[in-house]
């Protein structure tokens, strides 16, 4: 609903400069403008930050426990990074993954099943919760804005049916390896090598391969896409499962750490992941975006929200600066899109000179 | 209309459970639980109106009532009238910067909030500095505003329903209510017809965020307590009462009338629950439940009308 | 030229790499009925763009009641008296009759919105035309017959003077068809001109009192139809020699690949039936609202089919999803190019490979190397004209965008193309490239679909011709037996004349 729009149609004049050339972008224009780099300055800057409020910062043990803190939204991150390159969205994680914290509570406390089967049951419960998603967006052909909205009540509604005010805590002593432990006698997290596991493998699925390439077309242009033999609807539900798997990932790895299942476990989770996604540079509208930036927006705000815990700043005061930050990710491409614009004009009139004109040829 | 037959029969089978539904006082009671839900999703109602939501109504809710609460606390001489308009000046705030937002910098609404959801809760910090404000450290005219009664009808009905009258009139009869109907239900034909869009993005969170003010306000004083966690989760139910009462998510369609029975409908399951001894902690399950109901139903139906809409005569 | 109340003086607009409109005059009367004729692409609708100020001509007059005028918006264009009906009306679909009409400028008595007064001005504009609408009906209800009367009520409550009809009968009934024609006659005794487009001849002359006939942007001629006849106006439609545009392979027709029998979908075309041989081109042609496009897309399985078979070498073929098609070795090339047909904003190489990206695996991965590979194959042989292929599709002209389509199918080795419109809206040096192209892929064998509205494309490319008209074969003709007129009539419905198989 952009304000902006006129009523007149575009005319279907090509929109690089001198109407209808082939022009492309000089290169140093779309790295220097390219929304990684600013990302990679925000990032450093908070370190810089972070640095100087606290000396203890530095220190590579503590900057690696400090991943813990937001290692369970970024892995979230990654599938809801393919949900709304789709043009879709997803805000029933967090009560996903309540609902996978609890049924894991009820196999350690209430049905005593052997430790094996947690973090099994934690990932069968988010899929099961993502599939349900996804079926009824792709088969009944709801808005997913809709039908999360429901099912973020009904998943988290669930858990509060099931465990009330009460808690689960009986988890067996071995299960806090997953939240809390590290490799080997080293003081990596396993969290962090988990998730550099899961991004690598994002990576490669959004960037390298079949399915990636279509969850852009996808986003893109649903239409052409079918036109051309991708089958969109499996493609939205896939993105939406993964969501689903993903959160009982980070359940697993939450309760982990704090062994322990509240029905309002991961309150308000939805907002941090998303906004990770979007600030990595995910546009909203679908068909655009790539995992460095969504790496890069995650290491920031992680840090960011760790820088301010030294300094004491309570969660909701974080979520202001989140929630600046969030909008400010929406403004600023707009502004660095005008930007580009004035630097392609003064590079493309340098070149105009040499560069001949195909279409005025064609046109003849 | 489907939903008040759904709603009658509800109703009867509440009564048949547990009696006492039907007493006036609790029918009362249930009018007056759920006037404040009456107000706010008649505010979200005209945000949906035009294809997009406003996320950000609870944490509205709790700022502008912490701030009023404040005041009151800091400066126990202001009268309430005084202290409604801070009320609304508050939300009017909250409201045009959603507005803003949306309207000229053409963010989508659903960042947008998403955005301010978070950041009026974490400003309820800011002013509070984490405590919170108690019944004691209010006036007593404060605590007292949403119960005066007048005409048997508390402050916080009369609120809802003079919410509910204007709105229902400034959509049926002004231009731009009615231009909000055409902008959510076929963009491009309004752009057409020269609807000026900045306007009708602006407008409703503009309007929202005044009765998400004047809410905060009664909230805060029915409850007797301004937290940081006042309204938490209340956006939901907002959305849920529009959802019900025949809103489509997509924008265009809907009455306020059906926003209201949408509301008092889950107000009525939720004063089920209490009554037949159903634990509370079912109550956002099956709102969740409801929700989805109501959408897919929704969604099904339109698609049938969209059938006939789309489809081609057959050849003579 | 005298009491015109509309004039256009060679009116021009350029696109880039085409010419839309290329001096066009037209002259408009009050109380008369204007029609505008010309073949699909002949620059009609732009008109009408230019008209209503949804474009901007390039250079040429608009005079209004002897005042030169300029549009910048549709907004302008309305207060000055011109409305347009549009073929989809732009409707608000959950709103009624009344609301429908003065959104934007509802009646007002004081601060609020009159209803009443909408309401009974609304049964007085449909009382006049005297049609049987509840005011208060939501036009989600309504059918599309009823829905085009209610856009000409609206057309009315601005008070127009020109109203301008885009194929109004298109979705009609006989009797709804009678219906528009006594409200158009109402309409000229008021004083209005019509501005009539329309492809029926029937209906032309029988409503019509003047003509103008555009060709490829250009005004051709005009007259009054009391003086005309059906010949002398295909003449002045068509007339045009057949230049050696279209090539000359020579190919043998061999098996037929494919058979469709009986295809039918309601309301939208019925029994249609023929074969595709290998190395044939076989044109389809017909004019708006022939229904060529749906069956080409239920062939390729976007949208459904109530009955009829479809076989592949013999063997009947279920095709319920593009990529059962496309398992059968079938391509299609879609009308629609920027809708349908390429993804703006993705590059070159990338829209290359959609349909291939099942096949071009490496393990579980994408072989950037093969995709590049082919990118560069394809759109080298179709000679897309761009710096790099990692340029985003929307950088291109049309004509080049439309190459990048074809290179992508082509790259799925296709046994049949189905080609809609492949020349829609593209230069015509691309145009002649295109048919190469098409005539070079039936020499090596495979079979060609070519749906078109361009007469001397599919009669000069094709082996065999099958017209329809409103959804119905109406013209069999082969590549001897067709004609510009012959194809033209069956195309309008027309009985062939004597002497003419059918």
């Amino acid at each position: 609903m952009s304000a902006h729009e006129g009523v007149r149609e575009p005319e279907k004049a090509s929109p690089q400069i001198g109407g209808g050339r082939s022009v492309g972008t000089p290169r140093w224009v779309t790295v220097v403008t390219s929304w990684e780099m600013v990302l990679g300055m925000i990032l450093v800057a908070i370190f810089i930050l972070n640095t100087s409020i606290s000396p203890y910062f530095l220190n590579a043990n503590n900057m690696l426990d400090a991943t813990t803190s937001f290692l369970e939204t970024a892995i979230i991150a990654l599938p809801m990074m393919l949900v709304i390159i789709c043009a879709d969205i997803d805000i029933s994680v967090a009560s996903i993954i309540s609902l996978s914290s609890v049924f894991m509570g009820m196999a350690a406390q209430v049905w005593h099943l052997n430790i094996f089967w947690l973090p099994v049951i934690g990932l069968f419960v988010g899929l099961i919760a993502g599939l349900l998603n996804g079926i009824l967006i792709t088969r009944l052909n709801i808005p997913s804005i809709a039908v999360t909205i429901g099912t973020m009540s009904l998943f988290r509604g669930i858990s509060y049916v099931i465990l009330g005010d009460q808690a689960y805590t009986k988890y067996p002593a071995a299960f806090e390896f997953f939240g809390q432990g590290y490799i080997g006698s080293t003081h990596i997290p396993f969290e962090l090598v988990l998730f550099i596991v899961l991004a690598v493998l994002f990576g490669f699925l959004l960037h390298r391969t079949p399915f990636g390439r279509k969850v852009y077309t996808v986003g893109n242009n649903p239409v052409a896409a079918r036109f051309s033999g991708v089958r969109v609807q499996n493609i939205r539900l896939a993105a939406f499962a993964l969501n689903g798997l993903m959160s009982g990932v980070a359940a697993v790895l939450l309760t982990s750490r704090i062994m322990s299942t509240r029905p309002n476990i991961a309150d308000g989770w939805e907002l941090q992941i998303i906004t990770a996604v979007v600030m990595g540079g995910v546009s909203i509208l679908g068909g655009k975006g790539n995992i460095f930036g969504v790496i890069l927006a995650i290491f920031s705000l992680g840090f960011l929200r760790y820088g301010m815990s030294l300094v004491n700043i309570p969660g909701t005061v974080m979520n202001i600066v989140t929630g600046f930050l969030l909008i400010f990710a929406i403004l600023l491409p707009g502004a660095l899109a005008s930007a580009r614009r004035v630097l392609i004009v003064r590079s493309a009139h340098a070149r105009s000179m040499r560069q001949g004109d195909d279409e005025a040829e064609q046109a003849g | 209309m489907s939903l008040v037959v759904f709603g009658i029969v509800l109703c009867a089978v509440i009564a048949i459970r547990a009696p006492r539904f039907l007493d006036p006082s609790n029918l009362q009671y249930i009018l007056n639980d759920t006037s404040i839900l009456i107000m706010v999703a008649l505010g979200q109602f005209l945000v949906i109106l035009i294809g997009g939501i406003d996320l950000s109504v609870a944490s509205g809710i709790a700022l502008a009532g912490m701030i009023t609460a404040l005041v009151n606390h800091a400066a126990p001489g202001i009268p309430m009238v005084g202290i409604v308009a801070l009320a609304l000046a508050v939300g009017l705030v909250l409201g045009a910067f959603n507005g803003l937002l949306v309207s000229v910098a053409g963010i989508p609404p659903i960042i947008t909030t998403l955005g301010t959801l978070s950041i009026y809760r974490g400003t309820v910090f800011l002013f509070s500095g984490g405590a919170w404000v108690s019944a004691d450290e209010m006036t007593k005219s404060y605590r007292d505003l949403p119960h005066h009664m007048v005409l048997g009808f508390t402050t916080l009905m009369i609120a809802a329903l003079i919410t509910f009258v204007l709105i229902a009139v400034f959509l049926r009869f002004t231009r731009t209510g009615r231009e909000l109907y055409g902008v959510g239900g076929n963009l491009t034909a309004a752009k057409y017809v020269g609807i000026k869009l900045r306007k009708v993005n602006f407008l409703p969170f503009l309007i929202s965020g005044l009765i998400v003010g004047l809410a905060g306000l009664l909230w805060v004083s029915r409850y007797a307590s301004a937290q940081n966690d006042t309204a938490s989760g209340f956006e939901l139910q907002t959305i849920a009462a529009c959802v019900i009462g025949g809103v489509s998510i997509s924008g265009g369609t809907g009455s306020a009338i059906g926003v209201v029975l949408g509301a008092v409908l889950l107000g009525i399951i939720n004063n089920a629950l209490t009554l037949t001894d159903i634990s509370p902690f079912w109550q956002m399950a099956i709102q969740g439940f409801v929700i989805l109901i109501a959408i897919v139903t929704n969604t099904l139906m339109d698609r049938r009308n969209q059938r006939t809409l789309l489809a081609r005569r057959t050849l003579v | 030229m005298d009491n015109a109340i509309l004039e256009l003086h060679d009116i021009r607009k350029y696109f880039p790499g085409i010419k839309a409109l290329d001096g066009v005059n037209l002259s408009v009367r009050a109380g008369e009925v204007h029609a505008l004729i010309g073949e699909n692409g002949a620059g009609k609708s732009t008109l009408v763009k230019v008209l209503t100020g949804i474009y901007s001509a390039d250079s040429g007059q608009i005079m209004l009641n002897g005042a030169d005028v300029s549009f910048r918006s549709p907004l302008e264009s309305q207060a000055a008296g011109i409305a347009a009906i549009h073929q989809e009306a732009t409707m608000f679909g959950e709103l009624t009759v009344t609301e429908n009409i003065f959104m934007g400028h509802h009646l007002r008595r004081g601060p609020f919105v009159d209803w009443r007064r909408m309401k009974s001005a609304t049964a007085e504009l449909l009382a006049r035309l005297e049609l049987d609408i509840d005011p208060d009906a939501v036009v989600r209800s309504l059918s599309i017959a009823q829905r085009h009367l209610v856009e000409i009520v609206k057309a009315l409550s601005f008070d127009a003077r020109i109203v301008i009809m885009d194929e109004p009968t298109s979705a009609l009934s006989l009797r709804e068809v009678e219906e528009l024609y006594a409200i158009i006659r109402r309409l000229k005794q008021e004083g209005k001109a019509v501005i009539f487009i329309s492809h029926k001849f029937d209906e032309i002359f029988e409503i019509a009192d003047c003509f103008t006939v555009l060709r490829d942007g250009k005004y051709i001629g005009e007259g009054r139809i009391e003086d005309a006849s059906t010949d002398s106006i295909i003449g002045m439609m068509v007339g045009r020699t057949l230049d050696h545009m279209y090539p000359d392979y020579t190919r043998t027709q061999g098996a037929p690949i494919l058979t469709a029998t009986g295809l039918s979908r309601a309301g939208v075309f019925k029994d249609v039936s023929f074969d595709l041989h290998e190395g044939e081109i076989l044109g389809f042609f017909g004019l708006v609202g022939a229904g060529r496009s749906e069956i080409m897309r239920a062939m390729f399985g976007i949208d459904r089919l109530d009955a009829g078979t479809i076989a592949v070498r013999g063997k009947p073929v279920q095709i319920g999803e593009p990529s059962d098609a496309m398992k059968m070795g079938i391509a299609f090339v879609p009308e629609d190019r920027q809708q349908q047909g390429v993804i703006l904003k993705m590059k070159i190489r990338e829209n290359e490979t959609v349909p291939l990206l099942k096949l071009l695996r490496k393990g579980l991965f994408l072989d950037r190397k093969r995709e590049a590979e082919i990118a560069d194959r394809y759109a080298t042989m179709l000679e897309v004209r761009a710096t790099s292929w990692e340029q985003p599709v929307e950088s291109l002209s049309g004509g080049n965008q439309q190459k990048v389509v074809l290179a992508k199918w082509l790259a799925t080795e296709p046994e049949m193309l189905i080609l809609d419109e492949p020349t829609k809206g593209i230069d015509v040096a691309t145009k002649a490239a295109v048919h190469d192209f098409v005539g070079r892929m039936a020499a090596q064998g495979k079979g060609i679909i070519l749906v078109s509205s361009e007469l001397p494309e599919v009669l000069g490319m094709s082996d065999n011709i099958i017209v329809l008209h409103e959804g119905e074969v109406t013209g069999r003709f082969t590549r001897a037996q067709a004609s510009p007129e012959n194809v033209m009539r069956a195309a309008l419905g027309a009985l062939p004349a004597e002497g003419e198989s059918a």
